[in-house]
């Protein structure tokens, strides 16, 4: 077991842990903040696959924008959002937990036995991209092929998606306006 | 090196995690935490799956463009939040229940 395994292995338990802790948390405050941790524990799952741009996307947009943004909701929502939490933290177990716990495992057990059965490893194209010394080794620079493959390969999801970001924003700004008396 | 199996199964957790969240939460902010986990499973295995493709980079770019769509459903549904505690006072989705105007 090298340094790399034993990293991986410390960052899955991190994530998992505060995804746990986020999942079971009675205070609101502490779920967002701890769902922090989780991001920035999955950024490097990210750099440990060999994909450091994505992980610095994910620090900058998820850290940066996505989790100040709901901060910001969790803020201009006042306390009644305080309010419902404290009402849930009488009843310790209900129904709704049990059934909505049952629900994931039973998932988590029907996705683990799937990954387990397709045994990822052995895909044809991927011992076929094995054999053609298509993969992305730690000593490879892939910043650079992946802008050029941004601007070519990948120009028109690029654009449709920018034109989708654009018409998000100011669908978002817009309803997000004081209502005007018509 | 780590095998692929390994990163599935962690995605797996992460997106059963997820999914508790969304089913069992009565709060809107929660729910939506609990959307991101699902996102980001799905991101880990379109990272993962990226490591086999150098000359392309598809998976590492569609994940780009999956957590560009996630600040984007982010954004609207803030906005959506905001509105129901404007109008109804809570963001429980439970009791938000009329179609009506009040």
């Amino acid at each position: 077991m090298n340094l790399v395994q034993i990293l991986f292995y410390v960052m899955a338990f991190i994530t998992l842990a505060s995804a746990i802790f986020v999942a079971v948390s009675k205070t609101l405050v502490r779920s967002i903040f701890m769902f922090f941790i989780t991001l920035f524990a999955l950024a490097g799952l990210y750099v440990l696959a060999l994909a450091d741009f994505v992980a610095i996307t994910q620090i900058v947009i998820y850290v940066g924008g996505i989790l100040v943004l709901i901060l910001f909701a969790f803020m201009l929502s006042g306390r009644e959002t305080l309010d419902a939490l404290q009402k849930q933290k009488n009843q310790f177990i209900s129904a709704n937990k049990v059934a909505a716990l049952f629900l994931a495992a039973i998932f988590f057990i029907v996705l683990l036995n799937m990954v387990l059965k397709v045994d990822a490893d052995h895909l044809p194209w991927i011992t076929n991209a094995i054999r053609t010394n298509n993969v992305i080794t730690p000593t490879s620079i892939t910043t650079d092929n992946i802008g050029i493959n941004l601007m070519t390969r990948y120009l028109l999801p690029f654009e449709a998606i920018s034109i989708l970001l654009m018409m998000a924003l100011i669908g978002a700004a817009h309803l997000s306006r004081k209502e005007q008396t018509l | 090196m780590m095998s692929l199996t390994d990163f599935l199964v962690v995605s797996a957790a992460l997106f059963c995690i997820g999914l508790f969240m969304v089913v069992s939460k009565s709060n809107a902010i929660q729910i939506l935490i609990g959307i991101e986990l699902m996102l980001n499973a799905a991101i880990l295995n379109l990272v993962a799956f990226g490591k086999y493709d150098r000359l392309n980079n598809g998976g590492q770019l569609f994940a780009l463009f999956a957590i560009v769509l996630a600040a984007a459903t982010t954004a609207v549904a803030l906005a959506i939040i905001l509105n129901v505690y404007r109008r109804y006072k809570t963001i429980d989705p439970n009791k938000v229940d009329k179609l009506r105007d009040e």
